[in-house]
């Protein structure tokens, strides 16, 4: 496929892979801490941490808006459903999540509830037009990639008048998520998560532009890269971000030209804000509570918004005792680390979000990388050193 | 979530403000209402069944000049 093929070519990764190398001080340690899922599946799925040398590791960050949205949230969609009767729409991903008490949503479909898998929220809007007698939720959940579809439905279902259809609003912002982990004490003071310089998320940046990193990159001294999610993106941002890294700059550099722009998408951004605005605070799975973290639909849009509509109110639900989830998330633990996985926590009965999401880290652990001796101290070799 | 894939556009509707794409062969409908000034056979990516942002044919090629330039390839030497 075109824009697929040309960046998973072999013969690239082993040129990029011996420039790694070749350019790394092996006098120190180079920790990049992915932001997406997205970035973390291809890492797994292509090896590119084997073709890396021991001293450049990569950190699974909270980049997968399924994994961190809490418990509460979800348990809110169910009781939508079961409740006020209502038919809720949702992304696939968001289907076997794990709710309070072991339930899902779909569980609760499978006891009746009407749930139902979208593939865009344009569907949502479609049973809404064909079902006038029935209430239709959709649960919107997803980073700034998806925010924009979800303005773009409500201003819809207002020109068209639909008077059966609203949003359960739970859209979260990369920027503020990345800054927060920053600030965090962990990464901070106790330096228990070292982060040297980031992998910037690509789709969220097609969006929102390469712009919205520069703060950070200033503020906390960290090298930024745009990156796309193919394997060769990810090596060749990884190689940028090492030059920078090695000149003691911090700078926001952009690898997915093709794609990402200075300013981003302007159209979207536009109908965004019309629809639109900051909570002040929102709760994150694994990072607590994160000021300006995530948006909420406006007053003047209040018929759409399924939390005025059905008075919402989120409790606060602890995660299972012994899931590790909140540390993954952060950074902080690997899921090796985690006593639940692999044993009673896997994709096909998970007990975080981050094994139920196929962006979660711990998914990724499971499917490609369970047997790999971590490369902790090294375990890996180059192509360059199999060769020898 | 977040999968997106590059798409080409086949066909375009203004006025219901969607697109016919071709993925690998696989014709699909979505909205272009995120975006403007697209033409027929322009890349877009696609995102839940929105086009996101326009694919940069330069700028993709420019890319993988700077990939190829990174350094030779360590192999090649063993497989001639």
């Amino acid at each position: 496929m075109k824009y697929v093929d040309e960046f998973r070519n072999g013969a690239l990764a082993r040129r990029l892979a011996a420039a790694i190398v070749r350019e790394a001080d092996k006098s120190r340690m180079y920790h990049i801490m992915e932001f997406c899922g997205g970035h973390t599946h291809a890492i797994f799925r292509y090896g590119v941490q084997d073709l890396m040398p021991g001293n450049v590791r990569f950190v699974h960050g909270p980049g997968c808006p399924v994994c961190v949205l809490p418990i509460g949230r979800i348990d809110n969609a169910i009781e939508l459903a079961e409740r006020h009767s209502a038919t809720v729409c949702s992304y696939g991903d968001m289907m076997r999540v794990p709710a309070s008490e072991r339930r899902s949503l779909l569980k609760a479909k499978a006891a009746g509830a009407d749930i139902r898998m979208v593939y865009s929220i344009t569907d949502a809007l479609k049973i809404a037009r064909e079902h006038s007698d029935r209430e239709v939720v959709f649960f919107a959940i997803g980073f700034e990639t998806t925010t924009p579809p979800t303005a773009v439905a409500i201003l819809q279902a207002k020109a068209e008048g639909l008077r059966n259809f609203s949003v359960f609003c739970n859209h979260v912002l990369t920027p503020a998520a990345i800054q927060h982990i920053l600030q965090s004490p962990e990464v901070r003071a106790l330096g228990t998560v070292a982060i040297d310089g980031f992998l910037g998320p690509s789709h969220v940046s097609s969006v929102i532009g390469s712009r919205p990193y520069e703060y950070f990159a200033e503020e906390f001294q960290r090298p930024v890269v745009i990156a796309g999610f193919e394997p060769l993106d990810v090596m060749q941002a990884t190689l940028m971000l090492i030059r920078q890294l090695n000149e003691g700059r911090h700078e926001v550099e952009n690898e997915y030209v093709r794609v990402v722009t200075h300013e981003g998408n302007l159209k979207a951004q536009a109908l965004v804000a019309e629809v639109f605005e900051l909570r002040p605070s929102f709760e994150w799975r694994g990072l607590g509570d994160v000021p300006y973290s995530a948006l909420r639909i406006k007053d003047a849009f209040s018929e759409f918004d399924a939390e005025k509509r059905f008075q919402v109110t989120t409790r606060r639900v602890r995660d299972a005792k012994s899931c590790e989830c909140p540390s993954i998330l952060r950074g902080a633990k690997k899921p090796t680390d985690c006593k639940l996985f692999g044993t009673v926590c896997t994709p096909e009965s998970p007990i975080g979000s981050c094994m139920v999401s196929s962006e979660g880290a711990c998914a990724a652990y499971w499917s490609y990388g369970r047997f790999r001796q971590d490369a902790g101290v090294s375990g890996v070799r180059t192509h360059k050193e199999a060769a020898e | 979530m977040c999968l997106a894939l590059p798409a080409e556009i086949v066909s375009l509707d203004r006025e219901k403000d969607t697109a016919i794409v071709s993925l690998g062969g696989i014709k699909k409908e979505i909205s272009i209402a995120l975006l403007e000034e697209l033409a027929v056979g322009d890349f877009v990516l696609v995102h839940v069944g929105f086009a996101l942002h326009k694919v940069s044919p330069e700028e993709a090629d420019r890319t993988l000049a700077m990939i190829k330039e990174s350094g030779e390839d360590p192999l090649e030497e063993f497989a001639a």
